[in-house]
């Protein structure tokens, strides 16, 4: 797969395209080029770092949406032994912005719901662009609850602009199927891991995000608003949102160092959508180990402990 | 109509500095000129058209309880500016200074129509009601003292959502309300939500939605996103009354549109009606 360049990547993909070019024309020539082909190559990987290490709050944004990055069924073909979707909320429909239903992952039997946006036109009309509608975070409670019943551990991948704004989702009460999934979930007895892949907008990705243990990609961001909107808001217009991204600490360093998130899952280099299969092995590691640090505790200390994870949550005086 | 005849002026939520003689208010619904002691007579309601104006929250907790049993919980408890966002400190001072409160919800313990409860309301005036820390932490308290107490709790809500100022913490106190709510819940006593003018945004998707029984004021708005956003992003008309009271209990959030002259008499009945069996 061609990686399509952001914005700030264009630099490095130009240097890139000099230095293969300059290998066509030296192929074959002898030793006259090699001294630049080294030049170039160093000041690419020069470039590569700094870009990479000082990557901003906005730029960690952009890498998240980045429609080449893994979505959740890319986790679930990359992570999981076999995966097999159920549908429905039983009430009004369905929602493929939300796929549910059991997994194994290295043969223990799971539940994974998550947020799936679409990579092109026809993907995204079907996806909604990963904007769930009620049905599907009510479908995410009840495959959850599925899990609960037959206690087996809950995985949720989180990557949503947000919940959906539209006319259906209001008239059907968009509002508390995520206050319902924040209050049910707390109530599940069975561990829940969440993971934020690529965006974590807003209470769409709280209603599946209440979690015993919290992860994030390296380049993921979760936020109580889109910078956009922020910006919008506070900076009475959008193009400020580079700005908001900032002030909003959003990224998932900021999260950790607040001590919302409990680790960061490292990106390859350039963002997940360079290598999905080595991302999606971070993944599972981490998958595996806080599935397994979770299951020594019993149902009773897990919900305790759930429920003091979110309960520190604020800062105040007085 | 008897409905604002119960209780006297003076109970009623004044404003602390004194009114100028022929203080006048027009009503945005049918035009009326109304004076200011006639508004606060009663209750704050158009008497020609019964528009609900705002209410401060003083004023709701004065309407709503026992004469002299409110016993405020957690009174100075304020913001720090986690984010150190810009501007946000300034603020917050300003608000604190315009609507002599904290932050935008005072709770406490109180009895309506003799029945203890615990009680949150929520003041549009400081920063639209959003929900920081502050505001999820007192809720929490109130909700958490609730469950100690085996009481009700009843929370007046009204919010422009998740206070973007305190980031992701915001965020989080939709979960933490929302898990008191879900231990007072599982100890099987009663919530029930009160929604005003306007509750909306991450206030509506937490603690505003899940009252085992939820009223709503005439023609407030409810709601998850705000209309503007509804209607940039879908690109069609709204349908008449989106998002109103009455919308939304068509559409099944809410048990009943109750006027603000009632609203004390059914508060009462309910949390009877509600009380844990005694064992
Ligand atoms: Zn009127």
């Amino acid at each position: 797969m061609q990686v399509e360049p952001l914005e700030f990547e264009k630099p490095i993909v130009e240097l890139e395209r000099q230095l293969a070019d300059l290998k066509d024309r030296s192929a074959g020539q002898g030793v006259g080029a090699e001294k630049e082909i080294e030049k170039i190559e160093e000041k690419i990987s020069k470039m590569k770092y700094e870009v990479y290490q000082g990557l901003t709050p906005w730029q960690r944004v952009q890498i998240a949406r980045h429609t080449q990055r893994p979505f959740t069924l890319d986790y679930l073909d990359h992570c999981f032994d076999d995966f097999l979707e159920l549908h429905g909320d039983r009430h009004i429909g369905d929602d493929d912005a939300m796929p549910a239903g059991f997994a194994r992952l290295e043969g223990r039997r799971c539940v994974v719901v998550g947020h799936q946006k679409g990579r092109d036109t026809k993907e995204n009309l079907l996806r909604n662009f990963g904007s769930a509608h009620p049905e599907g975070y009510r479908k995410a409670l009840r495959v959850m609850r599925l899990a609960d019943k037959f206690g087996k551990p809950i995985v949720t991948f989180i990557d949503t602009p947000g919940a959906y704004p539209g006319i259906g989702a209001e008239e059907r009460n968009i509002a508390e199927a995520i206050a319902f999934n924040l209050r049910e979930m707390m109530r599940i007895k069975v561990p829940i891991v969440a993971v934020v892949i690529g965006e974590g907008g807003s209470g769409g990705a709280l209603g599946i995000g209440i979690a015993d243990r919290v992860l994030m990609l390296e380049n993921s961001y979760y936020s109580v608003i889109s910078p956009e909107g922020c910006a919008a808001i506070l900076w009475k217009d959008r193009k400020f949102a580079e700005d908001a991204a900032t002030a909003m600490r959003l990224t998932a360093r900021d999260l950790e160092g607040m001590g919302v998130i409990d680790e960061i899952i490292p990106e390859p280099l350039g963002g997940a959508h360079h290598d999905h299969i080595a991302v999606g092995r971070s993944v599972k590691a981490a998958l595996i180990k806080h599935l397994a640090e979770l299951r020594e505790m019993d149902s009773d200390e897990l919900m305790q402990k759930r429920y003091e994870k979110f309960r520190k949550f604020g800062e105040f005086r007085g | 109509m008897g409905i604002f005849k119960r209780r006297s002026i003076k109970s009623l939520g004044k404003k602390k500095r004194d009114m100028p003689e022929g203080l006048w208010h027009k009503c945005p619904d049918c035009g009326a000129i109304i004076h200011e002691a006639d508004l606060q007579q009663h209750y704050h309601v158009c008497p020609k058209c019964n528009h609900h104006f705002p209410m401060v929250a003083q004023g709701r907790i004065n309407m709503l309880v026992d004469p002299g049993s409110f016993e405020e919980m957690d009174a100075k408890l304020e913001s720090v500016n986690p984010l150190e966002f810009k501007a946000y400190s300034e603020k917050i001072k300003a608000y604190q200074k315009k609507t002599g409160l904290k932050d935008a919800v005072v709770t406490g313990r109180a009895k309506i129509l003799e029945t203890p409860v615990v009680m949150g309301v929520m003041d549009f005036r400081f920063l639209g009601a959003s929900m920081g820390s502050v505001v999820g932490e007192k809720v929490t308290r109130a909700i958490e003292a609730a469950t100690a107490d085996r009481c009700a709790v009843v929370l007046i809500c009204a919010s422009g959502g998740a206070r973007m100022h305190e980031g992701i913490l915001s965020l989080m106190q939709m979960a933490k309300t929302s898990a008191a709510l879900a231990r007072h819940h599982d100890a099987g006593l009663a919530y029930i939500g009160v929604l005003t003018h306007p509750t909306t945004g991450g206030v509506t998707a937490s603690f505003a939605a899940l009252g085992d029984v939820i009223m709503a004021e005439p023609k407030c708005m409810i709601g998850f996103a705000g209309p503007r956003v509804v209607k940039e992003t879908t690109h069609q008309n709204l349908p008449p009354g989106f998002q109103t009271a009455e919308f939304m209990k068509k559409h099944g959030l809410v048990d009943m549109i109750v006027a603000r002259g009632d609203l004390r008499d059914r508060l009462g009945s309910l949390v009877k009606y509600m009380e844990p069996a005694v064992v």
